[in-house]
């Protein structure tokens, strides 16, 4: 019996020793018939594979195939990245921060490729980024959410297009105050770890500021992955709350949503979803009606309908037949940005990665989910509108609609240049621009 | 306070019977085999696909939804059945008697191997299987509602554990079984095939895996990754039984629930940390967990 206690808690894994050596971009061009290689990395495996690892990296396959086909609208015209085709290779973030860390190596030493492109989780680019650093690699960043990256250390090779998850946080509040006026007390469920937590006190501190009075009643944060939510829902049915907020994403969002429709959770409090748009297609009449949904931007239906956002969704629906969800436009909106900064800095032969990311530098450019201005960190982040609106399943169409959207410009929602999202929520949001 | 009370009850019973639901299997295996198995989470999952996939054919049928969640249930444990059987036989006669720990690896690898399958079968998509919880409806006590579903999941656990107990205690086979537990070898000398009892005790326990995904099904999205985190607290509900004990597994769980639910109630802080914290408490105090006695080792 004793020998029980001899079972491993922890499994072997294979140490993959990278070759040594500069990174390909940081020496001599390669000659001018060769394709720029990129690093796509998403959830290829795992939990977040389905509800945003696999929406990204089909993203990334049918805007790749549309730049090499010249067939992407201007000014994203010119073949590939500035005539050169694009060759992409397609990576799995799944598995631990460390084995995404190897992954990337590879990428960048073994495989030599032009710019690494990708990242789900904030762990996966909070553990990239010095690395991106060190080997002096072009990474662009395209769903993880955490404003660390930017705010505690200027970078010279990271860039992100898609907003931080401050502005998903604050746009929340901002809506939720327009459409309950006269809201007394709410609560929240998050999960237990980074993303979950500041989504929560981004949300939290915006309340306070936005509407000092309103009380705060349960605050719960379940272990990610849980899945069992009955304790839980039982809490918020005993609470007065009217409203509750929410950024679980993935099975965990749709346990939730099973598990507390069954007991009529969403009869009696208004559900504020910061990630709902991205299940709406999957839940269906499923997602109850009334749901205040975001979508890390104005991504999807809170989309405006311009050229460019209804090329980019009939491409997907073309090739998956289903509408394209926020995980893929900011996989389209990230490979667009690169795709402008390379061709600036193309001007002379192909650049290297010091080139392009002087170019990328606070470009501004017009995507899928509307104005991209490359504003924080620098010039390192980008910035862009929200929106928020409310759910209903449209019955005759048969298919999920967002009514009722509210647009925040990005000033509104995001802080100035130079200042932590924390602290200019917490000093009040000065110089708010909201109209 | 009378309404809390309440509601930790029920959702104490509620969580109790998932943790029991999902570690009967593994801690009926251990009993028996001594080997701790994580092909169990693989179980779990393969039995949640199967149930989405008996969902998915009834959803369309003018079938009663009881009908289709006994064939969302009979799906996945004949998927259990085949899987146990494959696997005791292909793979697992072949390491008894080599070491604890490489028993332990091997089913640590065939559970790696099998979450490609489920890649290679289902694909990387998630799928739902909420029919049977909407058909069962809710009961209203007062504030607090209760989910039908959730009080099928509290029978099927009791009825697992009064069938377990019968089992054990007054057929032929529980009684081959206690010998087997108490000692193989001595077991064999009196004539019992041990083997027979080996294969037959896998494939229940693989059976009772798939059980525990297929009900939990319609609560959850059934996504990849999902028999890790089972995995994880049914090897807390066992240790704090006993591993191999059947009692002990219905206690645990019980402790487990109990103590999950007033920490979400109460101190919601303590909620990731009550499973673990009342594991280490009771292993402090009983090493081997609450029913199962300190022997000597054998040399």
């Amino acid at each position: 019996m004793s020998n029980y206690v001899r079972i491993p808690l922890a499994l072997a894994a294979v140490a993959v020793m990278s070759a040594a050596g500069m990174p390909a971009h940081a020496q001599q061009p390669a000659a001018s018939a060769a394709p720029v290689k990129l690093g796509i990395v998403s959830f290829l495996t795992g939990p977040a594979a389905s509800p945003f690892g696999i929406p990204g990296r089909n993203g990334a396959e049918i805007v790749i195939e549309a730049f090499n086909a010249g067939k992407a609208p201007a000014p994203f015209n010119q073949v590939g990245l500035g005539g050169t085709k694009i060759e992409a290779k397609y990576v799995d973030e799944a598995g631990t921060v460390q084995n995404v860390v190897t992954e990337f190596r590879n990428l960048v030493q073994r495989d030599q490729v032009d710019a690494v492109v990708g990242y789900v989780s904030s762990g996966s680019c909070l553990a990239v980024t010095p690395v991106a650093e060190e080997l002096k690699a072009l990474t662009v960043f395209y769903d993880c959410g955490t404003p660390r990256i930017f705010e505690e250390k200027a970078r010279s090779y990271v860039f992100r297009v898609s907003p931080h998850a401050t502005m998903d946080s604050i746009g929340a509040a901002r809506y939720l105050l327009a459409k309950k006026k006269n809201l007394t007390s709410f609560s929240g469920i998050n999960q237990n770890y980074a993303w979950g937590q500041d989504s929560w006190r981004d949300f939290l501190g915006a309340m306070k500021v936005l509407a000092p009075k309103v009380e705060v009643d349960k605050v719960l944060f379940p272990k990610l992955f849980v899945g069992e939510y009955g304790a839980e829902v039982s809490t918020l049915l005993t609470s007065k709350s009217q409203a509750l907020h929410t950024s679980f994403y993935d099975g965990d969002l749709e346990a939730f949503v099973y598990q507390e429709q069954a007991r009529g959770l969403d009869k009696r409090m208004t559900i504020i979803m910061t990630t709902g748009e991205a299940a709406i297609w999957r839940l269906r009449d499923k997602m109850p009606e009334g749901t205040i949904i975001g979508g890390r931007g104005a991504n999807g239906p809170l989309a405006r309908d311009t050229e460019i956002k209804k090329w980019f969704e009939k491409i997907y629906m073309d090739r998956y037949n289903i509408p394209p969800t926020y995980p893929a436009y900011q996989m389209a909106q990230s490979l667009l940005g690169l795709k402008i900064a390379y061709e600036k800095a193309a001007k002379d032969g192909k650049p290297n990665a010091d080139a392009i990311a002087a170019a990328f530098k606070g470009i501004e450019f017009e995507g899928p989910a509307g104005h991209v201005k490359m504003a924080l960190g620098e010039g390192h982040q980008g910035i862009t509108e929200t929106a928020y609106g409310t759910y209903r399943f449209n019955k005759q169409k048969q298919a999920p609609e967002i009514v009722d959207i509210i647009r925040y410009p990005a000033e509104c929602v995001n802080p100035p240049a130079g200042v932590e999202a924390e602290k200019w929520i917490a000093d009040g949001m000065k110089g708010a621009k909201c109209n | 306070m009378l309404l809390t009370l309440s509601a930790i009850l029920t959702d104490g019973l509620v969580y109790a019977a998932y943790l029991f639901i999902v570690a009967i299997g593994l801690t009926l295996i251990f009993g028996v085999m001594k080997i701790l198995n994580v092909t169990h989470g693989s179980f779990y999952a393969f039995g949640a696909y199967g149930a989405a996939t008996a969902v998915g054919i009834y959803a369309n049928s003018d079938l009663p939804a009881a009908l289709g969640f006994l064939f969302m249930i009979a799906l996945a444990m004949a998927i259990g059945l085949v899987m146990g059987l494959v696997l005791e036989r292909g793979i697992l006669r072949l390491v008894y008697g080599r070491d604890e720990v490489v028993v332990v690896l091997v089913t640590y690898a065939v559970f790696l191997i099998l979450e490609d399958v489920i890649v290679l079968i289902w694909g990387p998509r998630s799928y739902a299987a909420y029919q049977p919880m909407v058909a069962a409806g809710n009961t209203e006590l007062g504030e607090l509602v209760l989910s039908n579903y959730d009080i099928v999941l509290v029978a099927i656990a009791a009825a697992l554990a009064g069938i377990a107990y019968w089992a054990l205690k007054f057929t032929r086979y529980g009684r081959l079984l206690t010998t087997v537990i108490f000692d193989r070898e001595t077991a064999a000398a009196f004539g019992i095939n041990v083997t027979l009892v080996y294969t037959v005790t896998f494939v229940i326990g693989a059976m009772l895996g798939a059980l525990g995904g297929a009900v939990m099904a319609p609560k959850m999205s059934i996504t990849l990754g999902i028999g890790v985190e089972v995995i994880v607290l049914a090897f807390a509900v066992v240790a704090i039984g006993g591993m191999g004990s059947i009692e002990g597994a219905l206690i645990g769980a019980l402790v487990v629930g109990i103590c999950r639910a007033a920490a979400v109630h109460l101190i919601p802080q303590l909620e990731l940390f009550v499973i673990y914290g009342v594991m280490a408490l009771v292993l402090v105090v009983r090493p081997y967990g609450l029913f199962v006695r300190a022997q000597p080792r054998k040399i």
